[in-house]
């Protein structure tokens, strides 16, 4: 692959936001008809390179060279349009289409002048044709607001395979698809880098960037940690690059489950003006993790917000400790030892323009140890957040940063950092590693498990089956607000869950409904 | 030569300070194109405006008389502001608060100036308080929109004064005009120094002002107004009561406003009339937001207005330029101040690389 021309040469690419370096002399090419994939955890610096390469930031040193009519050459920095113009194609992980405009017309935008008329018929060709050679099949007249996520993410590519890209780059373009979705994605392109296309494919998932790239290149903490052929790279190696260390193998020792510290007993909620869940009953043992698998819907989250104590069942009965819970109140649910990781971690879990202390005392700032009466002790919060960004590898330039500054993952670790320190007796993780790379995966359920070891009860609700694999000493799984009976992990097997997941077979024992 | 815009993470206390007064300065050069239409000097008008504000005791005490109770209503709307609560109402919750100071410091009550002063500055507090705290509990029952409750409030209250200053609270010594009996003398505001009109009410507002700075910064109830303004789904998930924190932050809003009111019935005029503010409700959200929100800024931007209004009186007297000016420079420096609120959020670059080299 290496023998075709560079189409995009990146040249000691250094970037600073204050005293954190982004980026730091990185330097990449990339050649006709190859997809190179870039690959590191979250907050190693890919998409703040991808944004210096598209010009919505400007390196601090360094170059964006790209293939012109007269050989390559240095991009202006800081200008997205002549990215665009220079052939540069961006698929965002958040799309950015007009919600009430049709797919053509989103496709066209910003390509012709205001006032254009009777050109639709060349522009539909032209997409017609883009369709028809990279197989990225979507009806253009339907309203971008009615596709699925897939469909539109392919409107984006067409967007800028229609605006005549030589590179196209992607942002961890799987984070919302299903696996049949990804499968189809990588099949594009396939095709479209066999048209000689070149593709910057950004994920943190080592499985789907085996399977798509040419070349893969590593960073880490901002540098390059390595660069290497796909064909000849071996799992392990990769994803010892990212993480800079040899990652443990999460390690678990049989379940000794105590007494019942968490119990649903025929619970019924309605929420939102429908039935959330109905006849639900679970019990949530010391020193046992339960696993909640489901498709997302089904009543994850009203289980979610009664263990939260933010709602409390419309009938049935919810015992914390023996004792019947008869008010919704997140505080008391804290104080009594419940540690709560929500589903939103960005939208519930942190108050993004507060810093990193505050967002860790947040559960705690009435209690003795951050306040006294009445008035905050800001050094004894300081301490304690300095303590967990150590503690818990919080990435961070320290206490006082704003939480909106965080990488996911990290927002993850600064959750967990402030639940797990105060020794919960029930814990409830809701999605622990949703977007998170394989080494904060790991350091999260490693955390989960120590948890159970030490005699929390654990509730984990996860679309990750692996994840629930990995971690559950029981099974439950929720179907149209109705929960199965819980089984050991043990035997089970995906396909039976699957079926249970859809609704299709019922569990052993039926339960009340 | 071009430039482009970064996002900027972090605001400094210096920028925020150099772009407030960019805006000023800005503003000002605007209004000059209408004084010199007008036929006027902008340079005379606005050194006249200067020496009328400032450029005597008696100008500066007009002024700080005048900032008064735009202090104490700025504030109250920058601390429910902050708390992205929509408090319009501080017009309406000042002549509440002037209507509790009249019922209790009119003779009601026969206290040494020690304990009356206090009483009467109280229940002001708490009637202007009331006054947001009733929306407040409306929106949080049944989901109404409290800038609409409290809009439409202030022209409930005024009329419920004019009603109570023709009826039975007329001053029946008052030759037929419409105004409420006096207060007490016990009841009335010290003045700061003979024969000038301002009063105590503007050490009130510069002491609340440094209780509201700290208490945003340095407690338990500050923290969590912040966590509900910014994110109230996470402060709820955290534990942190939402509601019963926006019912403080009600009471504090509407009780600073309704303090102003007390202000201007036992620090001015002695008496309350349906014309007892010209607007300073409504004019404390032109000052807390010059102010970015922050309590120690709404004093200055209070004086700031002040100056603005009282130095245009003088100016328009000696020029025969309309005192409108003043109105002009104040929305033309808010307006100002949001444009500069940008330049807050990104950064701008310029450089000298030719495009596309």
């Amino acid at each position: 692959m290496t023998d075709t021309p560079v189409l995009l040469s990146l040249t000691n690419i250094t970037k600073r936001f204050g005293p954190l370096i982004a980026n730091n002399a990185i330097s990449l090419d990339l050649h006709r008809g190859e997809i190179l994939a870039l690959l590191g955890e979250n907050g190693a610096g890919k998409t703040t390179l991808m944004n210096i390469l598209f010009g919505h930031y400007v390196q601090d040193e360094g170059d964006v060279l790209v293939l012109g009519d007269g050989g390559l050459a240095a991009l202006p920095p800081g200008s997205p349009g002549a990215a665009l113009k220079a052939g540069i194609g961006m698929v965002h992980q958040h799309f950015t289409l007009a919600e009430n405009l049709s797919g053509l017309a989103n496709i066209r935008l910003g390509t012709e002048p205001l006032l254009s008329f009777g050109r639709e018929g060349d522009a539909r060709a032209k997409v017609k044709r883009i369709i028809a050679e990279s197989g990225l099949d979507v009806d253009l007249d339907r309203r971008v607001a009615d596709l699925t996520v897939g469909e539109k993410q392919r409107i984006e590519i067409l967007k800028a395979l229609y605006r005549d890209a030589k590179v196209l780059i992607l942002d961890e373009p799987t984070a919302v698809l299903t696996p049949q979705e990804a499968e189809g994605l990588f099949v594009v392109l396939r095709r479209l880098a066999a048209n000689g296309l070149g593709v910057i494919f950004i994920s943190h998932k080592l499985g789907e960037v085996l399977a798509v790239s040419h070349r893969i290149l590593v960073l880490r903490g901002g540098t390059k940690a390595g660069e290497l052929v796909t064909a000849d790279a071996d799992r392990r190696a990769i994803a010892d690059l990212m993480v800079g260390k040899a990652v443990a193998e999460v390690v678990r020792i049989p379940a000794l489950p105590g007494e019942t510290l968490l119990e649903f007993d025929g619970v019924s909620l309605h929420a939102g003006g429908r039935q959330a869940l109905s006849g639900v009953s679970l019990k949530l043992r010391a020193g046992e993790i339960v696993g909640l698998a489901g498709v997302s819907g089904n009543g994850q989250s009203g289980i979610a917000a009664l263990i939260s104590g933010l709602a409390v069942p419309t009938s049935g009965t919810m015992r914390l400790y023996g004792e019947a819970v008869a008010k919704a109140s997140p505080r008391d649910f804290v104080m009594a030892g419940v540690a709560r990781m929500p589903e939103d971690r960005q939208h519930d879990g942190v108050v993004g323009t507060m810093s990193v202390a505050d967002n860790i005392a947040i559960e705690d700032v009435r209690s003795p140890a951050f306040s006294k009466m009445g008035l905050l002790d800001r050094k004894a919060m300081r301490e304690r957040a300095s303590a967990a960004i150590a503690g818990y590898d919080v990435r961070c330039p320290g206490p006082d940063a704003e939480a909106r500054l965080l990488s996911g993952g990290n927002v993850q670790k600064l959750i967990l950092a402030r639940v797990l320190e105060r020794e919960p007796r029930v814990i409830l993780a809701n999605q622990p590693t949703r977007g998170l790379d394989v080494g904060a995966q790991a350091e999260v359920h490693r955390r989960i498990l120590a948890a159970r070891d030490r005699g929390a009860a654990v509730l984990v609700i996860s679309e990750d089956l692996d994840e629930l694999f990995a971690l559950a000493d029981r099974f439950v799984v929720v179907h149209a607000g109705e929960l199965s009976d819980a089984g050991p992990s043990e035997g089970l097997d995906r396909g039976t869950i699957g079926l249970m997941m859809a609704g299709q077979a019922r569990p052993p024992v039926g339960i009340a409904s | 030569m071009s430039f482009r815009l970064e996002p900027r993470e972090h605001a400094s206390v210096g920028l925020k300070l150099t772009v407030s007064l960019a805006a000023g300065i800005v503003a000002l050069l605007l209004v000059a194109i209408p004084v010199l239409s007008a036929g006027g000097s902008p340079i005379e008008a606005y050194g006249l405006m200067v020496q009328g504000a400032f450029g005597s005791m008696f100008a500066l005490s007009e002024t700080l008389n005048r900032a008064t109770p735009l202090i104490l209503t700025g504030l109250a709307c920058a601390v429910a502001f902050r708390a992205k609560l929509w408090n319009i109402g501080a017009e309406g919750q000042l002549y509440i608060g002037a209507l509790a100071a009249v019922c209790v410091g009119s003779g009601l009550l026969q206290l040494p100036p020690a304990l009356m002063i206090p009483t009467v500055m109280i229940a002001g507090f708490l009637a202007g308080g009331l006054m947001m705290v009733i929306p407040t509990i409306i929106k949080q029952r049944f989901g109404a929109d409290e800038v609409v409750i409290t809009l439409l409030l202030n022209f409930v209250v005024i009329l419920f004064i004019q009603m109570l200053v023709e009826g039975v609270l007329k001053d029946p010594l008052s030759m037929g005009w419409p105004q409420s009996v006096p207060l007490i003398a016990e009841a009335k505001l010290p003045k700061l120094l003979p024969r000038l009109r301002m009063h105590w009410g503007l050490i009130v507002g510069v002491v609340a002002a440094l209780i509201l700075w700290l208490m945003v910064r340095k407690t338990v109830l500050g923290f969590e107004i912040r966590a509900v303004g910014e994110n109230k789904a996470a402060a709820r998930f955290a534990g942190i009561p939402v509601d019963a924190t926006m019912l403080k932050v009600a009471l504090i809003s509407g009780g600073l406003a309704g303090l102003a009111g007390v202000g201007e019935v036992a620090g001015v005029k002695g008496y309350l009339s349906a014309d007892l503010s010209p607007g300073f409700g409504y004019s404390g959200i032109v000052v807390a937001m010059l102010a970015g929100l922050s309590p120690i800024g709404t004093v200055i931007s209070a004086v700031f207005v002040a100056a603005v209004f009282v130095g245009a009186d003088s100016m328009s007297r000696a020029t025969g330029i309309s005192s409108y000016i003043a109105d002009l420079v104040v929305a033309l420096s808010l307006l100002c101040v949001l444009v500069g609120s940008f330049f807050l959020r990104f950064r701008v670059k310029f450089e000298r690389r030719q495009v596309g080299a």
